[in-house]
């Protein structure tokens, strides 16, 4: 093919190893003052009895943990995943389908959820991970939109209206859907999450990612097996973010085939190119941006979407590192 | 088995194929050459299908309206490719799939703010709404003149493409742009063309398209996704493995969606096999793209020196 020379490789060569690590640390700072911030929240917003907008933040932590499994796919493995939206809907549905049965022990459907997305990612990313760049992209798209068609075509889950979930989960004595404890169990999985993700990318396990995104050929000769240690990473990823699916079944109730549809899975990737790829901030800083857009400019005009669209294509233009990586002075 | 629904299925399943490859030729032609994902590719779709059935319903001519529909594509195709494309041809797919997204979500909201939200219905002249049989088959006329303007269409390309000056600049610059660039081929020109003609052939599409399903926002969502899966089943590049790949989805699409629900009611309960049918048809297009790409990673018939 033309054109091989990545012109991402070349701001990344010049940048000196000590500017990455000063942004890196900024990066893990911020993070916990970010994750301080969203604990006080609820407190301030419900004082000022602004309790919508805490549904909002909570909207935002949910896509958070969805975003920040494909962050860990794209910054770390550079595997661009079309399809990432997939694991919302089958964490939403093994919730939701479980439900439909009258089984609402939360032990129960977390197995459920997890197993159910860990299969999936295992049997997918074995094919999809033997391709590489543009068909990558669709070979994730595709398994995405199959699970899409599956269940519209199944009628006795809802089809295309979706279905509403009866009962939240119970683990013991506890309900995950009570509104005002939700929002700490979401921050308390986006925690460990970020600081996941911060601990993963230093490991020998994301180190390794990375170089095999770099050059595959020499982790090979190195004796590593990149395939296997990809496959780990889809399989994780995957499994985090179904359960953004099951915390995002107990938070509204109701999970649509819409929710795994590839517009998500490009609004998932927009999030993790906003808030700024492979930084740990990111996908929080995108989120609440993506849900502060649609609901400022959403009450401004009903046709934000025009706007959003300008702000994404100029972001991409001009901010390739994203606003964590404008505001913390890192790179790609 | 039914003959005469079994031609007309047969028909719908062509006209269908015949309206992907006009999508796919474009998309193609930009992803080989240019080595650019265009999700926004349906939005020259939407856009020809708009213009087109408003001209009609103001003027009552359909054809006036495809002849200045045409154009008016050609032009936002130019000014699409100047403003925003030509800035990501050397960007990576991930920036490239983020940004034509983003003109996607103007293009939906634009369309929305000029036309409302809810779509229009295009009106068919009388010579086109009868019916016409066939060696004993009656078919609808209209579905039959979709299929003769999209092969000629595609003839068109072909020849232009294998015969003339331009087609071959276009080839030259399709396997090696900077081998091109060397010999005096303006490349950036040769880009904007291209980018404006699949332009134009997604509009010719959308047109096509109105009469039957309406003119309605998000319309090129949907069906850009499946003109991306016709080019990789035929090959990043390839105008002969786009048709042949289109047509084929057009297939299993059109006869999966007419005999599955009838085949599975054979095994499940009828409500579940009208439910399962269709989109089963839908997901054996995606298993079918998963299949080629498994067993024939670039395609069913990838160009030559690629």
């Amino acid at each position: 093919m033309p054109n091989t020379i990545p012109a991402r490789a070349r701001p990344a060569m010049l940048t000196s190893r000590a500017v990455q690590a000063r942004a890196a640390d900024r990066d893990l700072v911020a993070a916990f003052v970010l994750l301080a911030l969203l604990a006080a929240t609820p407190l301030v917003l419900s004082a000022f009895g602004q309790e919508f907008w805490t549904d909002v933040v909570l909207r935002a932590m949910i896509l958070a943990i969805a975003a920040a499994s494909l962050n860990f796919l794209i910054g770390l493995g550079g595997l661009v995943s079309l399809g990432h939206a997939a694991f919302l809907g089958i964490g939403g549905y093994a919730t939701g389908i479980l439900a439909d049965f009258d089984i609402d022990n939360g032990f129960i459907q977390l197995a459920a959820v997890l197993g159910a997305s860990a299969l999936f990612a295992l049997v997918t990313g074995m094919v999809a991970l033997r391709t590489k760049g543009v068909h990558f992209i669709m070979i994730t798209l595709a398994f995405a939109q199959m699970v899409y068609f599956t269940m519209i075509g199944l009628r006795q889950f809802g089809g295309d209206d979706g279905l509403t979930i009866n009962y939240t989960s119970m683990f013991g004595g506890f309900d995950l859907g009570r509104k005002d404890t939700l929002y700490y169990v979401v921050l308390a999985v986006l925690a460990v999450v970020m600081l996941g993700y911060a601990r993963l990318r230093k490991s020998d396990f994301g180190l390794l990612l990375k170089a095999a995104k770099g050059n595959e050929r020499r982790v090979s000769a190195v004796g590593f097996d990149p395939y296997r240690y990809r496959l780990a990473a889809y399989v994780v990823a995957g499994m985090t973010c179904a359960l953004a699916g099951f915390l995002d079944a107990n938070f509204t109730s109701f999970v649509t085939p819409g929710s795994m549809s590839w517009i998500t899975s490009a609004e998932l990737i927009f999030i993790v190119i906003v808030g700024g790829v492979a930084t740990i901030c990111g996908p929080i800083v995108g989120a609440l941006v993506f849900l502060l857009i649609e609901e400022i400019m959403g009450g401004v005009t009903v046709y934000w979407h025009f706007w959003f669209g300008l702000f994404l294509i100029a972001i991409v233009l001009f901010a390739r590192n994203g606003l964590v990586g404008l505001l913390t002075g890192g790179r790609r | 088995m039914d003959t005469v629904l079994f031609a007309n299925q047969l028909l719908n399943g062509i006209q269908l194929g015949l309206i992907l490859f006009l999508l796919a030729a474009g998309l193609s032609l930009v992803f080989g050459i240019m080595d650019f994902i265009n999700l926004a590719h349906g939005v020259f779709y939407m856009i020809g299908a708009y213009v087109c059935a408003s001209i009609a319903i103001a003027s009552g001519s359909f054809v006036l309206g495809i002849v200045i529909a045409l154009p008016v594509t050609l032009a936002f195709g130019l000014a699409a490719e100047w403003l925003i494309v030509r800035h990501f041809y050397k960007r990576d797919h991930l920036d490239q799939v983020l940004a034509t997204f983003g003109m996607v979500l103007c293009a939906d909201t634009a369309v929305k703010y000029f036309w409302g939200p809810q779509g229009l219905s295009v009106p068919l002249p009388a010579w086109l709404s009868g019916q016409i049989s066939l060696a004993g088959v009656t078919l609808p006329g209209y579905r039959l003149f979709i299929t003769v303007v999209a092969a000629a269409v595609a003839i068109a390309l072909w020849q232009v493409i294998a015969r003339t000056r331009v087609g071959m600049m276009v080839r030259a610059s399709a396997s090696n742009e900077e081998m091109a660039r060397a010999l005096g081929i303006e490349t950036r020109m040769v880009f904007a063309l291209v980018f404006a003609i699949g332009a134009v052939l997604a509009a010719i599409a959308g047109i096509m398209v109105a009469p039957i399903t309406g003119a309605s926002i998000g319309m090129g969502n949907q069906v850009v996704i499946l003109a991306l899966v016709v080019i990789i089943i035929g090959g990043i590049g390839s105008i002969f493995g786009a048709f042949v790949a289109a047509i084929g989805v057009g297939l299993i699409d059109t006869l999966g969606r007419a005999y599955l629900p009838t085949i599975l009611g054979a095994v499940f309960s009828p409500s579940v096999a009208s439910s399962a049918g269709p989109s089963l048809a839908s997901i054996l297009i995606y298993v079918t793209m998963t299949l080629v790409l498994i067993f024939r990673p670039s395609g069913l018939f990838p160009p030559a020196n690629r």
